[in-house]
This record gives C-alpha cells, sequence and structure tokens, in this order.
C-alpha cells in the first residue's frame, strides 16, 4: 500500500467515532437525496397516469378561425372593425387522410378520432348537462385504459351495441342507474336518444365522473345530426410523452389543423409538477451539501489536530501533493462508505414506503427503485465529499513545516 | 574531508512585525563526518540559521549548497525530494504519528523514498532500531513509549535513509541527563563509526563541548 494511502486509512480508523459521525452525516445525506429523487419521479409518473386516463398526448382539432380583414394593408382603415369568429364547421376534414398522415410519423404510437358532444342525461325529472364522448372503443381503450378504471359492466360490449352508453360513476349516483338501465340524452341539436348503460367507470376526478360517458362514435355523429366524415378530435399518443409538444408542433404544421400537446393544456398542472420539482431537487441537493459540510468539518478539525504530523511529513520529505492526496484519500474514504450505507437505506426506505397503502385510485405510494436517481446520488455525493476533502487537504498542504517544528 | 554543506554570505530578514536582519553574512562549512554543535543566546539566529540549512525555510538571501549542489532557488518539491533522500531530523519534541507503531514511524521517510520493497525496509527500520536499542519497542504504538524512548525512535527514524546530514534542533532539549546522555552517546557514535554529519542546534553546554567543532553565534553574526 501507498504510505500516503496507508495514513490515511489510519486517520480514518484511529478516531472512529469522527469517522462515523461523518459516514452517517453521508448515509442520511445521500439516503434522503435519492429517496426524494425516486419518489418524484413515483409522483410523476402517478400524476402523469391519471391526467391520460382522460387526455391524450397530442389532442388535434380545427381551431376557430377569426375573420380577417379583407385587405391586408396596415396603413389603411381596417374593412371589418368587429372581428368575428368565421361560421365554419369545425370538423376535420377527410379525417381518415389525417389520421394516415399522423401514424406516418414515428413518434406516434396510437391516432383515434373522437366526436364530442354536449348533451342532457334524463332520468325522470332529473336533468344533468355533459359531455358525450363518441369513440371508437377498441382504439380509445389502448389510449386511455379505460378498461383499468371500470367499476361496473363490461366495456367491451360497447363494441357490438351500438345503443350502449358507458357513464361515469357520479352519473350513476344521482341517476340511480345500474346496468342495464336505460338512459335518455339530448343532444345540443335537439335530437333524444335512449341509450342502455353497459358499464360504469370512475377516475377519482369528480368533475369527469360526474359528467362523462362514452359512446360509439357513430351513434355521437347521429346525435350531431353528422355524417360518419364528422370528427371533432383527433387523439394521438406518442412514445415520449415529455416530448409531446415538439410532435404537436410538427402534427400542426403538416396537417394545418391545431394540435395540441398536453402541457398546453395542462399548463396549471404542469406548473406545480415544476414547482414541487425544484422544491424537492433544491431540499434533497441541500441535505446532500450540508453532509458534505459535515466531512469539511470533520476533515478540518483532523488537519487542526495533525497539524504537527503534517509539518513533520513535509520535513521529512512529503511533498503538498503527498499532503493533499492524504486528507483526499480520507474524505473519500468517508464518502464511499457513506454512499455504500445511503444506497442501502435508501433501498430500505423505498421498500418500506412501496408496500405502504395510500388509497384513492393511488394505490400504493408511488415510489420505485429509480436507478438513474441512484447513479446522480453517488455522483453528486462523490463530488460534495471530493471538494469537502480537497479544500482542508489544501490548507494542510500550505502549512509551513518551519513555523510548526520552531514553536 | 569532502565539504558536504556550505553557506555563502546567507542574509535573512525578519519583515513581521518590523523589517529586521536575522542572520548577516554568514558563511561557513561543513565537512563529512563532522559532529557540529550551534550555540548561542536565544535570538542569536542559530535556528533560523538551522532551518535555512534544512531546506524547509527558502526566505533568504545567499546560497546555500548541500553535497556541493546548489539549493537555493529549486522549487519546494525539489526540496522536498532532497530531504527526503539526504537530511535527517531530531527535533526538541519527537513528532512521532502517534496512531503508528514504532516501526512503522520508523518506516515512513523510507516507504515515501520508495526505493526499497517493503519487506527490505522494515529489515532495515529494525536493524536501526537496534542500534538505538529499541527492537523490542517495535511494534508498540509510538505514543505509549517513554520520552527517551520516543527521541531514539525519532533518531532511528532520522537515520532509516541513510542521510547524509542529521540535523537536531535542540535534540536533547526535553530529555533528563540521563537520556542526554544516550542520545548524545548515540550521535557520537554515528559521526564516529557510521561517518555521519551532524549539525545540532543546543542550549546544553555540555553537550555542546563534547561536540567536535562549535559554531557560536550572536546577534546573526558566527562569532567563533
Amino acid at each position: 500500500m501507498n504510505i500516503n494511502t496507508a495514513i490515511a486509512k489510519t486517520y480514518v480508523t484511529s478516531n472512529k467515532k469522527l469517522t462515523a459521525v461523518a459516514v452517517m452525516g453521508v448515509v442520511l445525506g445521500m439516503s434522503i437525496y435519492i429517496f426524494m429523487n425516486c419518489m418524484l419521479v413515483g409522483f410523476d409518473k402517478s400524476a402523469n397516469s391519471s391526467i391520460f386516463k382522460s387526455t391524450s398526448h397530442i389532442r388535434v382539432y380545427k381551431d376557430d378561425e377569426i375573420s380577417k380583414p379583407l385587405i391586408e394593408d396596415n396603413s389603411a382603415k381596417p374593412i371589418i372593425i368587429n372581428p368575428k369568429t368565421v361560421p365554419v364547421n369545425n370538423t376535420i376534414i377527410n379525417p381518415n387522410l389525417v389520421i394516415q398522415t399522423i401514424l406516418r410519423q414515428k413518434e406516434v404510437t396510437v391516432v383515434t378520432p373522437q366526436v364530442n358532444s354536449s348533451v342532457f342525461y334524463n332520468n325522470g325529472k332529473s336533468q344533468i348537462s355533459g359531455l358525450s364522448v363518441g369513440i371508437k372503443p377498441d382504439e380509445a381503450n389502448v389510449m386511455f385504459d379505460i378498461k383499468s378504471f371500470m367499476v361496473e359492466g363490461n366495456f367491451d360490449l360497447l363494441k357490438s351495441n351500438q345503443n350502449g352508453i358507458v357513464i361515469g360513476s357520479g352519473i350513476a349516483e344521482k341517476m340511480n342507474l345500474a346496468v342495464n338501465d336505460n338512459l335518455n340524452l339530448t343532444s345540443s341539436k335537439g335530437i333524444n336518444r335512449t341509450f342502455k348503460v353497459i358499464g360504469v367507470f370512475k377516475t377519482n376526478n369528480s368533475a369527469i365522473d360526474k359528467t362523462k360517458s362514452y359512446i360509439n362514435i357513430a351513434t355521437a355523429q347521429q346525435l350531431l345530426k353528422e355524417g360518419s366524415s364528422y370528427i371533432t378530435d383527433i387523439n394521438v399518443n406518442v412514445i415520449d410523452p415529455e416530448n409531446a409538444e415538439n410532435v404537436a408542433t410538427k402534427i400542426e404544421a403538416i396537417t394545418g389543423y391545431k394540435a395540441e400537446g398536453w402541457k398546453e393544456a395542462n399548463a396549471t398542472y404542469v406548473a406545480g409538477n415544476k414547482m414541487r420539482k425544484i422544491v424537492i431537487t433544491f431540499v434533497s441537493f441541500t441535505i446532500l451539501l450540508v453532509a458534505g459540510f459535515g466531512i469539511y468539518n470533520i476533515l478540518n478539525m483532523t488537519v487542526s489536530q495533525k497539524i504537527n504530523d503534517i509539518a513533520i511529513l513535509k520535513a521529512m520529505g512529503f511533498k503538498g501533493k503527498d499532503v493533499i492526496r492524504i486528507f483526499v484519500t480520507q474524505a473519500v474514504s468517508i464518502g464511499i462508505m457513506g454512499v455504500i450505507g445511503g444506497i442501502i437505506m435508501a433501498i430500505i426506505l423505498i421498500t418500506i414506503l412501496k408496500s405502504i397503502y395510500v388509497g384513492g385510485d393511488i394505490g400504493y405510494f408511488p415510489i420505485d427503485y429509480e436507478f438513474k436517481k441512484f447513479v446522480q446520488g453517488v455522483a453528486i455525493g462523490l463530488v460534495i465529499t471530493f471538494f469537502a476533502g480537497y479544500i482542508p487537504a489544501k490548507k494542510a498542504a500550505n502549512v509551513d513545516p518551519v513555523e510548526i517544528l520552531r514553536k | 574531508m569532502d565539504t558536504i554543506l556550505s553557506t555563502k554570505q546567507i542574509d535573512k530578514y525578519f519583515h513581521d512585525p518590523t523589517e529586521f536582519q536575522v542572520l548577516k553574512n554568514i558563511s561557513f562549512d561543513v565537512k563529512k563526518g563532522e559532529f557540529l554543535s550551534m550555540v548561542g543566546k536565544s535570538g542569536s539566529g542559530k535556528s533560523t540559521l538551522l532551518y535555512i540549512l534544512s531546506t524547509m525555510d527558502t526566505d533568504y538571501k545567499g546560497e546555500l549548497y548541500i553535497d556541493n549542489k546548489l539549493m537555493t532557488g529549486l522549487s519546494t518539491d525539489q526540496l522536498a525530494e532532497i530531504r527526503n533522500e539526504k537530511i535527517g531530523f531530531v527535533f526538541q519534541f519527537h513528532y512521532l504519528l502517534p496512531e503508528f507503531s514504532c516501526l512503522r514511524n520508523v518506516m515512513i521517510p523510507a516507504l515515501k523514498l520508495g526505493k526499497l520493497s517493503e519487506k527490505e525496509i522494515e529489515a532495515r527500520a529494525y536493524q536501526k532500531l537496534e542500534i538505538l536499542g529499541l527492537q523490542d519497542q517495535a511494534l508498540k504504538p509510538a505514543s505509549k513509549l517513554s520520552g527517551g524512548q520516543q527521541q531514539r525512535v525519532a533518531i532511528a527514524r532520522a537515520l532509516i535513509n541513510d542521510p547524509l546530514l542529521i540535523m537536531g534542533d535542540e535534540p536533547t532539549g526535553n530529555l533528563d541527563s540521563k537520556n542526554t546522555a544516550i542520545v548524545f552517546d548515540i550521535f557520537q557514535e554515528l559521526t564516529r563509526n557510521f561517518g555521519q554529519t551532524i549539525i545540532a542546534v543546543t542550549h546544553d553546554e555540555d553537550f555542546a563541548h563534547k561536540s567536535d567543532r562549535i559554531i557560536e553565534m550572536k546577534d546573526g553574526r558566527i562569532i567563533s
């Protein structure tokens, strides 16, 4: 063993209490850092999955157009002084072609058309206004995983029953409906139609559960007095939801229709996520930094205690960089012990939390072993310990032996 | 006889708190195998001179030659290497590393030099400890020894690389008369039987008078 390493090792092992305190600091900092960051990833995943129950990554639709001045001349007075929405149909023209075009993008995984219709649910005297969504049951299930939040009935029956309807649990409760009951719908175009309830879903988002229902796309078109080419929305899912905004821009350029990514549509939620991320990252990093200060303190103390050793070593021919190596080795040894302990502790913490049932639509606490966060924690931890050791080591290297030995 | 160390017109100033010349025009030679004592009152500059000779203090004017090589102007790293190989130190306090065994303490400078294998170094360290009558204490932690023993371990450590020079700053300053006698005998034996050169700063008149040569200093000058 190199003599520098041997001396460092002796310093680490001879004062076990100090070393243990420093290691504990790193263990705590490390484990909390990894733990909090894994939790952050878990929160994001769970929140996203609840959003994606009712929202696709990208929604393509025909946006309202504002009438433009007839003469595009800024110097002249505009001819239209009170522009209004141009009365165009909000349908997507030739939806099949648009769908084919979107499907050709390599980032895209699922594309499904949708017809939204504002409706009144009528049952006896009670009436609820809501939104009936016309879908292709198979494709919509792939996209939103509707089956996973069905609480009653069989979603597959919607395919074979044109008069079938799957309603939110809030509607079912208010109107006292169960599977196989009848439900009358009035559309915004004044069409009345009776549906048979074939299922009830529950997203735990009460605004959705109280208003939303799924019907077949063809039936929805009939409710709106439209033909089979009438499509209000095309829903698109992509491989990486984080990248949805870019793909949306691309789709918008290709198809000419408005394509809106989920982040744009859920700006409040995204902002909330960002704030959470900033807070957790800041707090966890600070904790790790505090562990670094622990090492720094203890190293500083060692340097002061061992100032005579340092002086005699330098007198005997140890160079400044040898002294730095001794103390950095000591710091990094503490760091490595702490990192290993921290990883173990983080795994234990995550394992415990994973098994806690929190209920709601979340179920078990949303946390998992995120390999990336472990690596990140270890890297940051080691860098911090290195510098926490380097600064006092540099001080030790600059000790003037004459000053110490002449006393 | 060969000259092992020589100084040419060394001047040294202290700047703090006020400008003050500690050493004035110091020029002398040390021959191989000499046992040299430097004496003088406190503040006469003898310790300051010793630390310049030791190469640890580089803030001086003039020239210092060790083994006919100019030391003045070398980098601190180069000087560290030279100290490691050519100079052994004995101070008033032993400055042993308390967590290490005596053997290990003696071995450190040789391990640093890295010319021999650890096995060979260990054998040499035992041999040096034997010269100083400490072979039975070899494996004890340095902090468990008596003051006299510790000082002898420090001498063994100074000897491990067979240095050209041994420098002592009050090497017996902290010892009782019995241990002083032991240390003095060791030094004498080293110069007589092993051809070692020793430069020691001391307050001890007896110690100085028994050595081969005395340099007496006063107010920063060599007066005899």
